[in-house]
């Protein structure tokens, strides 16, 4: 079967199986930051956006994609690059496999939320995984990252 | 994962209903659950065409449509300013953001999952749902029935009456977005308190018990009146053991959990205590174990 979706801001055409899921269409489609790192909906590496909400990729049909708009990763590369910096510069990027999935969520809880505290940050992202880092220089990267104005 | 030769949108409910009276078929909800399933199937029938996600709020009642995200309920000003924010409270520690923002109302309640804190906490509130075929019956009931007998039908809505009932929710987990150990509901109605207790492991179940209107009004009744409820509560459920406790450890936390929310729930009054104190109550709302013992510790 035949959809048409946005991915990335651009109208793209894909021809998917009635159980094609969506992480396998979007990477076959060339955006390799999307990850599969669990098989039980659990790691969260996977995020992508649809319609600017943080989903899982690894749990949803691809014909649902159907006129809706997917952002991954590749989508957002500037403000990727920005918030990734923070990341390497606290030493929240170890091997870096859930890195894509875990920024893809940073960028929507700063859409979603209004200066939020470490509970709520902590909360928000807690569906996110890693196995290197530990938590402690991600946490330390999101706060200076959503505080960079006022860093300077 | 779930196999499919044909997808499927209906754009009524009663197509719908016609395709999911095939064994052949399997209906989607959020598919979070589904695509661990490893089934293969003729046809998916996707909900997402027929407008059923969203909360619709009147003088009366709340309509929640099937496909209303976990998200949604979490989010919901209307239903957390109803109920004291246990619906913030229910759903946040299930997984992550992305997940609830896929996972289902319908499924979930479909599901009847032991672990369920949906079910939990909507047993609370005596809710009904409604069925396509066979229409709107309490929840309690629809609970109960097992699985195999319910097949083949579609979940529309779960309805929720204003009932003025004040209502807390509590649970204990052993890491934050682990299933819970133990899930408890407790909500006060008038002279009548409602408890629902989950992941005993068992399915989710509620009680009411009565308030001891002749102990009102002496020194400390109020905590002798959660103390005794709490005990007669703990009576009415069974409790089994699992990797993640004992029967009797849940037993003792069941207690505990009852009594802190019927605590919680006196000191708030009868009625309009609203968002700010849903707000208050989940930040620091679940207790993990060590929270717990912590506190213990801090009474000796
Ligand atoms: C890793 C993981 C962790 C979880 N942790 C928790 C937790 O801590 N607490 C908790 O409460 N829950 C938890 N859940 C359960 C979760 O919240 C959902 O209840 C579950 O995923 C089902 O919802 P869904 O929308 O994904 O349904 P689906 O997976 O789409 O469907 C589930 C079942 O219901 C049927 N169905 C769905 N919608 C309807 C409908 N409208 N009418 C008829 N049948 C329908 C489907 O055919 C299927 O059999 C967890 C699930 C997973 C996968
Ligand atoms: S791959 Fe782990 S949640 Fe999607
Ligand atoms: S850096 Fe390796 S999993 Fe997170």
């Amino acid at each position: 079967m035949k959809i048409q979706f946005q991915l990335n801001g651009k109208p793209v055409q894909a021809e998917i199986q009635p159980d094609t899921i969506l992480l396998d269409l979007v990477r076959k489609m060339g955006c390799k930051s999307v990850k599969r790192g669990c098989e039980t909906s659990n790691c969260g590496l996977c995020t992508v956006w649809m319609d600017e909400k943080p989903v899982l990729s690894c749990s949803v049909l691809a014909a649902r994609a159907e006129g809706r708009r997917i952002t991954t990763l590749e989508g957002l590369e500037k403000e990727a690059q920005e918030a990734g910096r923070y990341l390497a510069e606290e030493g929240g990027e170890q091997c870096g496999f859930c890195s894509p999935g875990f920024l893809m969520n940073v960028l929507a809880m700063e859409r979603e939320l209004d200066s939020p505290d470490e509970e709520e940050i902590k909360e928000y992202l807690a569906g996110n995984l890693c196995r290197c880092s530990g938590y402690m220089s991600q946490l330390r990267a999101v706060k200076r990252y959503l505080n960079r104005r006022k860093e300077g | 994962m779930i196999q499919a030769k044909e997808y499927v949108r209906p754009s009524s409910l009663e197509e719908a209903y016609q395709l999911c009276r095939r064994r052949s078929s399997v209906v989607a909800g959020g598919m979070m659950w589904l695509k661990m399933e490893n089934i293969q199937k003729q046809t998916i029938i996707d909900l997402s065409g027929l407008g059923l996600a969203g909360i619709e709020e009147d003088e009366e009642q709340f309509r929640i449509g099937a496909m209303t995200t976990l998200r949604m309920l979490e989010t919901h000003p209307g239903l957390n300013q109803e109920f004291d924010g246990i619906f913030r409270e229910c759903t946040r520690h299930i997984v992550g953001v992305q997940f609830r923002n896929g996972a289902t109302v319908g499924g979930s309640i479909y599901g009847r999952f032991g672990f369920s804190d949906i079910l939990t906490c909507l047993l609370a509130l005596d809710a009904y749902v409604e069925l396509y075929y066979g229409g709107v019956m309490p929840l309690a009931q629809f609970a109960a029935i097992p699985r195999s007998i319910t097949e083949r039908n579609i979940l529309v809505r779960i309805l929720i009456k204003k009932d003025g009932r004040r209502a807390a929710y509590r649970t204990v987990r052993r890491a934050s977005t682990d299933f819970p150990l133990l899930a408890c509901c407790v909500a006060k109605k008038g002279g009548q308190w409602q408890i629902s207790l989950g992941a005993r492991p068992q399915r989710a179940k509620a009680v009411v018990i009565s308030e001891n209107e002749e102990s009102c009004g002496a020194e400390g009744w109020e905590e002798q009146e959660a103390i005794r409820i709490a005990k007669e509560g703990v009576k009415a459920f069974s409790f089994g053991s699992n990797l993640r406790g004992s029967g009797e450890y849940r037993r003792v936390l069941a207690e505990l959990l009852i009594r802190r929310l019927a605590r919680q729930l006196q000191g708030q009054g009868e009625a309009g205590s609203g968002m700010g104190s849903g707000r208050e109550q989940s930040k620091n709302g679940t207790m993990t174990e060590s929270d717990q013992s912590r506190k213990e510790d801090n009474r000796r």
